[in-house]
């Protein structure tokens, strides 16, 4: 099977032909297991495949990315992978239109995974929508390391909630919210973890879903002086590091702010030092920048 | 159906189809570069294939300082095709040649160092450093950016100063570098560009950069890019491609091509090649498929094969042929046997 895969020891990433093992309605999302031999071994917490759309004759020439919620290692498959997709445009809608042993090729895992804590800390995590995903796969690695772990999930209402009964399994707690009150809490996730942090203890905050979310999420961690991480997602044409489509600004260590690609530096960033405000713009002062701009 | 891994990497031992071509004094042993701008440096894309088994890596357009390059959202997918402004985002001369020239330089990649410059100036000092430095095989110079001493226009839209930049780039190089214009296919006449970048010392042309384009989110209403528009590449812009390179070599046979636009299988890089191009560059097909480079050098191969060639050599330029032969029908009043005809022109 391995017929020339070509896969370094640093970058760990590969393309593979995989095949659908099934596709299955959850909510308003579609959750899809897939095998990925060899892929599926190498990949942890946080991060993502990308998928080819359409076949190969396809118009649609860019993959799409999807974060790994799951991966099993073992079984008469090889390596599978489980992602979830929400069919909002042309490509999701085809990806979930596939059916068992269609073919479906990957490339993965790719970008920077979640850090994981060395010491059995309290953890919070926090999904908006699908970005629930991810946090299934962080919360099991977290509680093998002893990890309490707080889970906090939302969406605008109960359709688009997404990972209660997984996240409820693996998490030492689980609130929901919802905005129209459905499911949970009526309000934002980010309602829920101001009060889990004015509350208790927090050393590190996980974090995935819509922009808006994951601002608020690491503004409120910052202002406590709490660490956290967020997976961002901004549109990507390659997901592999080579088009420098998916840059945001980011403030470095040595407090110089760069456009990152959030493929390869990301998709999980440090909460403090994205500059979410200015997603979208090349902030005053950004490293090779031509200065303020009208 | 047993999951495979595909993007087989090590070219077949038995392979010993001649797929060498001459770019002027460079000689590549395979035609298939990866196009500027898709590619990086070569480092991520080493981790899908050999990078030392293609004919070479394009490098990213590098300028004198580093650039942020445009806000996002930078890019936007097109039927069979993406718009791009990503605004030539990059580290700066300096930091390139330290790290990815030098990365490079050391994994053996066969390498074309793609520059930039928002004036004729600043392309002259960029091809300065890259003379100290060295540890290239030759320059391809992107002359399709805007240009800040002629309010933005590009500069490869004007056959003069497109010139200048040549000159320039050349002045300021090693005279054994090859020089590569890369133009733009914006142009009433892209020949007219070719003809004077080839007076003012390229070696040879790429052909071609992305074309202007633009995308309205109908849902917000509003430009999908930050930058308003953006350049226009991938299968959907191919056939421009072929016409541009088709035009240059008949007016120009002697000039050498580096073929691009839209290339996605070995069938479409042959395309190129019996359009006249000695090279092909292959850009956003990485991004569907981060082995492209590799698989499509195989599978030229192979469509070479099929037709008979023995060598790359032969089939470039192939599809220019009819043309020639009409001309001898016409004056010689007669039609030969048209396979044997193919081969007396292979064998010359
Ligand atoms: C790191 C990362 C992780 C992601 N994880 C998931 C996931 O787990 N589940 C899921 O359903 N989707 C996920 N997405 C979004 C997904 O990749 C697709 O972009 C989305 O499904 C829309 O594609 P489409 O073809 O249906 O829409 P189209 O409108 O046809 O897409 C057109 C283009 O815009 C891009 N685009 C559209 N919406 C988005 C978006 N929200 N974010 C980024 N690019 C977008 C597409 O990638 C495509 O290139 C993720 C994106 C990123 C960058
Ligand atoms: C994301 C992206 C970035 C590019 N950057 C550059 C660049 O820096 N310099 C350059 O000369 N061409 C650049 N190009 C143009 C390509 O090199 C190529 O000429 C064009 O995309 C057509 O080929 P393709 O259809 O195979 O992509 C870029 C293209 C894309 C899609
Ligand atoms: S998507 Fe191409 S560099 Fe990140």
């Amino acid at each position: 099977m391995s017929v020339g895969a070509s896969e370094s020891a640093t970058l760990g990433a590969m393309q593979v032909l995989g095949e659908v093992l099934d596709v299955q309605r959850s909510g308003n999302y579609f959750l899809m297991s897939v095998t990925a031999p060899g892929l599926a071994e190498r990949a942890r917490p946080g991060q993502f495949v990308t998928v080819g759309m359409g076949g190969e004759e396809s118009s649609m020439v860019l993959r799409r990315s999807f974060a790994i919620q799951g991966v099993q290692v073992r079984g008469m498959y090889g390596g599978t992978l489980d992602f979830i997709v929400s069919p909002v445009g042309k490509g999701s809608q085809w990806l979930t239109k596939l059916r068992r042993h269609d073919p479906v090729n990957l490339v993965g895992p790719l970008g920077k995974p979640f850090t994981l804590p060395t010491k059995p800390v309290t953890c919070v995590l926090v999904g908006g929508g699908y970005g629930a995903a991810p946090l299934i796969m962080l919360a099991q690695a977290l509680r093998e390391r002893g990890c309490r772990v707080d889970s906090i999930i939302g969406a605008s209402t109960e359709e688009k909630l997404y990972g209660s009964l997984d996240l409820k399994r693996v998490s030492t707690s689980l609130t929901l919210a919802t905005e129209d009150g459905t499911a949970g809490i009526r309000g934002r996730v980010t309602d829920g973890l101001i009060n889990t942090l004015d509350s208790s203890k927090v050393d590190v905050v996980y974090a995935c879903g819509p922009m808006p979310m994951l601002a608020s999420v690491a503004e409120e961690c910052t202002t406590r002086k709490i660490f956290s991480q967020c997976s961002v997602e901004e549109s990507m044409a390659c997901g592999i590091g080579v088009c420098m489509t998916c840059v945001l600004p980011v403030i470095g260590e040595d407090g110089v702010t760069r456009m990152l690609r959030s493929c390869v530096e990301g998709p999980v960033f440090r909460g403090d030092r994205v500059r979410w405000a200015d997603i979208g713009t090349i902030p005053e002062g950004t490293w090779g920048g031509e200065g303020p701009r009208s | 159906m047993t999951p495979t891994i595909i993007s087989t990497v090590k070219p077949s031992p038995e392979s010993t189809f001649d797929l060498r071509t001459h770019l002027g004094s460079l000689e590549l042993s395979s035609p298939v570069l990866t196009a500027s701008g898709c590619a990086a440096a070569g480092r991520e894309l080493d981790n899908y294939f050999d990078i030392t088994a293609i004919g070479g890596i394009v490098t990213k357009s590098i300028m004198l300082a580093p650039r942020s390059g445009r806000a996002t959202p930078r890019m936007a997918e097109t039927p069979s095709g993406m718009l791009n402004s990503i605004g030539l985002q990059g580290p700066g001369v300096e930091s390139f040649l330290e790290t990815d020239l030098a990365w490079l330089q050391q994994r053996g990649a066969r390498t074309i160092v793609s520059i930039a410059g928002r004036t004729a100036d600043e392309f002259g000092k960029v091809a300065a450093k890259l003379r100290v430095a060295g540890g290239f095989d030759a320059i391809e110079v992107n002359i399709s950016c805007p240009n800040v001493e002629d309010s933005g226009q590009v500069f490869a839209c004007r056959a003069d100063i497109s010139a200048q930049i040549i000159q320039t780039v050349r002045r300021n190089s090693d005279n054994k570098i090859p020089i590569f214009a890369k133009l733009s296919p914006d142009v009433t006449d892209i020949v007219e560009i070719a003809t004077s970048v080839s007076q003012a010392g390229a070696t040879g042309v790429s052909v071609i950069n992305t074309l202007l384009g633009m995308v309205i989110d109908t849902q917000t209403m509003r430009p999908a890019l930050a930058g308003v528009t953006g350049g226009l590449s991938g299968p959907a812009i191919r056939p421009i491609a072929v016409r541009c390179i088709w035009q240059i070599r008949s007016a120009l046979p002697n000039l050498p091509i580096i073929g691009m636009g839209g290339v996605r299988t070995g069938q479409d890089a042959l395309e190129m090649v019996l359009a006249g191009a000695s090279a092909i560059s292959v850009g956003t097909s990485i991004f569907n498929d981060p082995g492209a480079p590799m698989r499509i050098q195989r599978e030229l191969e192979q469509e070479l094969r099929n037709r008979g060639f023995e060598s790359l050599t032969q089939a470039i330029s192939f599809a220019h042929r009819e043309v020639i032969e009409a001309v001898i029908e016409d004056e010689m009043g007669e039609s030969k046997d048209e396979s044997e005809q193919d081969w007396d022109f292979i064998s010359e």
